[in-house]
């Protein structure tokens, strides 16, 4: 039966890429004026260059870290939207860190790194603790969440960290020991991938092979039985979103010292919604998420390509993708299959037996 | 201090207030008869966005303002649509697929506003028009009264109404009370056979029309032109509106014009060199604030 569900699931998340990629192509035939072209550059316009190449895995990179981050908030049975906030306060985080206390070598890039992560540890904990103590709904807590830490970032930006030499709103340089060294030239992959393969590695070992991971899937599948089973409740849901905000504010760190010589960014730059498609591709399993997010990154690379050689505008992208995330969820797309195969089973489990 | 408080006690400030609070409004209403059908649309915030585009587009093309206000609540309704194609038919869970929602809306207005005007942020290349507003004629007259309720746009009286119409329609109707009992005891509405899904699907419609008429307020009315992501929130404040509220339609009336309150202050504290960034955090650390007070109230009676 299990055996079967993963069958279902996977069946399901093939059928939703074929039926929203043929949306894409529909949508591009009805707005382009060169459809066959527009079409030859989003498929294959990624593979056009060793540098298009590398920005698939650096594009990848950023939303591969709040995937993990929101499969794990997710897995706790918890709507968490605070990987946005916990992104964005712990780049910032990590950019004041870097640019105010004269770090020496390797903890210019340590130091700015975990105060990022404790920044999107607590943030991510607080719609948290607050639905475990006061019973405050954790999806509105966290939405309002995200606005806050976006205007008290840009607070801390323009009073605290501002470069009032730059032109733009933006904090001061980084240093050279503060960036993350590049590791393929003539491409713009830095060492942040490292740093994401060894946060997949720890969330797979943490939800699959630990207790507390046990009881964080527990809580997932069935709350109630997690309950009675004797599970203190608000101590792994507390735990779970720690971890999920520490993981995003690591995100933001990194992405800061690994693509930028500054903190700059001034509005939300999305990755935590990133972050919930790739967990809901994924299906809350960490080990799934970075082929989820190079396939997500290979899709918006092809955007870009197709928007300058075709002119079709590449938020077409963001359109498909929520078509996709839509009927990934869709339990009903195969249920007569689905239906079909439990039947086949019991029947040959009858005559078996 | 003194200044802040006579600015409050002003008639210009409850003016503003009012004006501020009409999209929080209707979001309200639009979240507040879905959620009580038992399928909260967290949708509203891209269901606005996408009708305030629409708006505009309709009013451009239609030549007039009523033509744009129909676009406007047809796309909410067919946006709401969607959410209710995939959550009832396709079973999706209703959390994921108005996050999808969201997400969508905020891509397909830029591509839709970029293919028609060649831009990707703003639609003054259209030549839209804004919704008129209307002097109530005895009320005018009336020194302060009228200084704050006369004036304003025809869809903030609209809002009004929309409430009032919410407010009976759920006690009074008999689809209102089908769809108080599809949230509260769907199991038995079906025993009664009458079919859940298709009075959620109403309710979910009717949803979509009226967070298409906040759209409409945004890009019409408010700003007289659509900018990417205007709606900025206020559909994810009506769900702490409407939660605050406990879904009853007066209260969580109430608690949108707190929101709207909080908006017209954090705009008024501006002038006093309070820096801008903590005044416009403050509406929304507010609603965090309030909305555990009143669960946590809520908890405690339900402890009794």
């Amino acid at each position: 039966m299990k055996k079967n569900n993963l069958i279902f699931n996977m069946a399901t998340t093939a059928l939703a890429i074929v039926i929203s990629m043929m949306i894409a192509f529909a949508i591009i035939f009805l707005v382009s004026e060169d459809p066959a072209r527009a079409i030859e550059s989003f498929l294959l316009g990624p593979l056009q260059s060793k540098r298009l190449i590398g920005s698939i895995f650096t594009t990848a990179i950023p939303i591969a870290f709040t995937g993990i981050a929101v499969s794990i908030m997710f897995q706790a049975s918890m709507f968490n939207m605070g990987a946005e906030g916990s992104f964005f306060l712990g780049a910032l985080a990590a950019a004041g860190a870097a640019t105010s206390f004269n770090l020496p070598g390797i903890l210019g890039i340590i130091i700015p790194i975990l105060v990022g992560g404790l920044t999107g540890a607590i943030i991510c904990s607080i719609p948290a603790f607050l639905k475990i103590k006061w019973g405050a709904n954790e999806l509105v807590s966290s939405l309002m969440l995200n606005y806050v830490t976006f205007y008290l970032g840009l607070y801390i930006l323009n009073n605290f960290i501002r470069d009032k030499n730059f032109g733009a709103l933006a904090s001061h340089p980084l240093a050279q020991n503060n960036k993350l060294p590049r590791i393929v030239q003539g491409t713009s992959l830095h060492a942040g991938i490292y740093v994401v393969i060894l946060l997949i590695v720890l969330s797979y070992l943490l939800i699959f092979k630990t207790s507390i991971g046990m009881k964080i899937r527990m809580l997932g599948q069935n709350p109630e039985f997690a309950r009675y089973s004797g599970i203190k409740v608000g101590g792994v849901v507390i735990f779970s979103q720690l971890i999920g905000g520490m993981i995003a504010g690591i995100g933001g760190s990194v992405e800061i010292m690994g693509m930028y010589g500054r903190f700059q960014w001034t509005s939300l730059p999305g990755y935590g919604w990133d972050g919930i498609i790739l967990a809901i591709l994924a299906r809350n399993k960490p080990q799934f998420v970075p082929l989820a997010a190079l396939f997500l990154s290979y899709l918006r690379v092809g955007a870009s390509a197709m928007a300058s050689n075709a002119e079709v505008p590449k938020e077409l992208i963001t359109v498909i993708q929520s078509i996709m995330i839509m009927l990934v969820t869709a339990n009903a797309l195969l249920k007569s299959f689905k239906q079909k195969m439990v039947v086949k089973e019991a029947l040959t489990n009858g005559t078996n037996s | 201090m003194e200044q802040i408080v006579s600015i409050i006690f002003s008639a210009d400030f409850i003016f503003s207030v009012i004006r501020l609070s009409t999209p929080i409004l209707f979001a309200t209403m639009a979240v507040l008869i879905s959620d009580r059908a038992g399928v909260t649309n967290i949708a509203v915030e891209g269901t606005m966005l996408f009708a305030a585009l629409m708006g505009v587009i309709g009013s451009a093309y239609g030549g007039n303002v009523w033509t744009g206000l129909l676009v406007a609540v047809l796309s909410g309704i067919l946006f709401s649509g969607i959410i209710a194609f995939f959550h009832l038919k396709l079973e999706t869970d209703i959390v994921l697929t108005g996050i999808a929602l969201n997400l969508m809306a905020s891509g397909l207005t830029i591509f839709i506003l970029y293919l028609l005007t060649g831009d990707k942020g703003v639609s003054t290349g259209l030549n839209s028009k804004t919704v008129p507003n209307i002097h109530i004629p005895v009320l005018r007259s009336i020194p302060v009264l009228g200084e704050m309720l006369s004036g304003h746009s025809v869809l903030t009286y609209l809002a009004f109404v929309v409430i009032a119409i919410i407010t009976v329609f759920l006690k009074k109707t008999r689809l209102g009370t089908y769809i108080r009992a599809a949230g509260e005891n769907a199991e038995a509405i079906d025993t009664a056979g009458i079919s859940v899904k298709v009075v959620r699907l109403k309710a979910l419609l009717i949803s979509g029309a009226i967070a298409g008429l906040g759209g409409a307020f945004m890009s019409m009315s408010y700003v007289s032109m659509f900018t990417k992501d205007m709606v900025a929130g206020r559909g994810f404040i009506a769900l702490a509106a409407e939660a605050m509220g406990h879904g009853n339609p007066i209260l969580s009336t109430l608690s949108a014009l707190f929101f709207g309150a909080a908006d017209a202050l954090s705009n008024n504290l501006q002038l006093f060199n309070f820096p801008s960034e903590l005044t416009r955090l403050m509406p929304y650390a507010l609603t965090i604030i309030a909305l555990t007070f009143y669960a946590a109230r809520a908890k405690k009676q339900l402890k009794k």
